[in-house]
């Protein structure tokens, strides 16, 4: 449990928020041309890091805006918080 | 010698007031060579390992695990034992094990307090109703015991129960296994690590792994804090880190690792015989021997190793729980813990062969792993032994979710677990 930083709302408290799994998975630009393994990789595959990952999160009681979001899993600190289309910071 | 537990051997190390007992497995150093290495000594782990020495004679054989066997999710859950899956996979895969459990205490020469107590699934709208029957269906049909009980049999199964219809989530009926039950969860670790060290595997405590050599497409070995230990076949059965030992020999699995919580009250005396479960309020209670109500909440839904979790989510299943037994209200509780669970997309389990020869992964049980660990024990063992899966556990293979096989037993068998 912890404070979520919202770039839009400021602080608030994690309950408040949902995670929507690890970010820049990009999607398929040719979807018809995918091979199943392809397919299999996009839908399902997960780097599942312990340490820093990069994720999306969505404020689904609050402005229900979507952003992005650096936290570390073996502790659950956050690094850093950034809109939607901006590039990483750098940590 | 393994010296046998019975009557006899108790009343005679009580006249030497119990400090003569033998050890119960070994503290080894890791030996250079292996012939298979198991990665996680957990009760799936250990009850692989005693597998593979008992059935398939690989007695040159090893566990290691990072910290003390049994400290993971082993000695976190909450106990249920059950087998009451929709899906005919998981139906086999699940009542392979249960047919294990029942004479488990015996095969092992280790009570493992295997109690048959029975299984009550509640339903709480017209779609539980509908699914439930659907399972008693299925289940009957996969030879497994299921029974439908209607509002008032739930009631007279268990009387504490509030099935007043004015309540939230009124109890409009439930399925009841009566073969399902609970199990003390160390008991099984300890009496499999036991057994499988009897017939010579090494288990070895402290050893956490920190990469897999592999030669091409092959394991040559792992890299352990105890040194590199040559072997041909790994299986590694990490639950929460299954993902962290695949990034080391560069496989990516289908997982997002979650913290799953549980909590015990404070000890009362016996008010609850069985095991009641309910999906759609996530609420689960049973009552340990202690007297402790044990009490399952849900899982998070960020990935997270911390072997914590939010409040909330404990704060929503004690809301449930007295909602459903208001007889509860001034129970205080007493513990609460996290474990590390492993989620497949389809919420079924892997135990598979990999793209690396020699590597095999059990992993993706999630919320319900300790049902299984006989079964899932026995089974990845015989894959690992003989580099195929057993037909019980061919469906859940890693290639299922390039080939869209997916076993899905999420949404539609509704179990929590």
């Amino acid at each position: 449990m912890f404070l979520i930083n919202c770039p839009y709302c400021g602080e608030r408290d994690q309950q408040e928020f949902k995670a929507g799994g690890e970010a820049h998975i990009e999607r398929p630009k040719q979807p018809t041309e995918l091979s199943d393994d392809e397919w299999a990789e996009y839908l399902f595959m997960r780097k599942n890091i312990k340490g820093v990952q990069f994720e999306r999160w969505n404020h689904s009681h609050g402005c229900r805006k979507w952003f992005n979001m650096i936290r570390d899993t073996s502790n659950d600190e956050i690094k850093a918080i950034y809109k939607m289309g901006e590039k990483p910071p750098s940590q | 010698m393994r010296n046998k537990y019975s009557v006899f051997s108790l009343i005679k190390n009580a006249l030497s007031y119990h400090e003569n007992w033998q050890r119960a497995w070994k503290d080894p150093a890791p030996k250079k060579e292996y012939d298979a290495v198991i990665v996680g000594g957990g009760g799936h782990g250990l009850a692989t390992a005693y597998y593979l020495a008992k059935k398939h004679k690989m007695n040159n054989i090893a566990v290691v695990e990072k910290g003390w066997i049994g400290g993971g999710n082993t000695g976190r859950n909450t106990t249920i034992i059950r087998s009451n899956y929709l899906w005919d996979a998981s139906a086999g895969l699940y009542d392979h094990a249960l047919k294990i459990w029942e004479g488990l205490s015996q095969e092992l020469n280790y009570n493992v307090m295997f109690s048959q107590r029975g299984v009550m699934n509640l339903a709480h709208n017209l779609q539980d109703v509908r699914d439930l029957k659907r399972r008693t269906h299925a289940n009957r049909l996969n030879g497994i015991d299921a029974v439908y009980l209607s509002t008032e049999e739930v009631k007279k199964f268990c009387p504490i129960i509030n099935t007043s219809p004015d309540i939230r989530y009124p109890v409009l009926g439930g399925t009841l296994q009566r073969r399902a039950g609970t199990a003390r969860h160390d008991a099984v670790a300890w009496g499999y690590a036991r057994g499988a060290d009897a017939m010579g595997v090494d288990i070895i405590q402290n050893c956490e792994v920190k990469g897999i050599k592999r030669n091409g497409d092959s394991v040559e070995g792992i890299e352990t804090t105890k040194g590199f230990i040559k072997t041909k076949k790994v299986g590694v059965v990490a639950a929460g880190h299954s993902s962290v030992i695949a990034n080391m020999a560069g496989l990516r699995l289908p997982l997002e690792s979650k913290p799953l919580q549980a909590l015990v009250s404070e000890p009362v005396k016996p008010i609850i015989d069985t095991v009641v479960m309910s999906n759609a309020v996530h609420a689960y209670v049973s009552q340990s021997d202690k007297g402790e109500l044990v009490i399952g909440a849900g899982t998070d839904d960020y990935v997270s190793y911390t072997q914590k979790g939010s409040h909330q989510i404990v704060e929503g299943t004690l809301n449930a729980i007295l909602e459903l037994y208001p007889i509860f209200s001034r129970m205080r509780m007493l513990r609460q813990w996290g474990g590390i669970v492993d989620i497949c997309p389809d919420a079924s389990p892997i135990l598979s062969k990999t793209s690396i020869k020699g590597l095999y992964f059990n992993c993706g049980w999630g919320t319900g792993g300790f049902k299984a660990t006989p079964g899932s024990g026995d089974l990845f063992a015989h894959t690992i032994a003989n580099d195929e899966p057993h037909k019980l556990n061919a469906a859940f293979n890693l290639n299922r979710f390039v080939s869209g096989d997916l076993v899905d037993e999420h949404g539609a068998a509704a179990v929590a677990h």
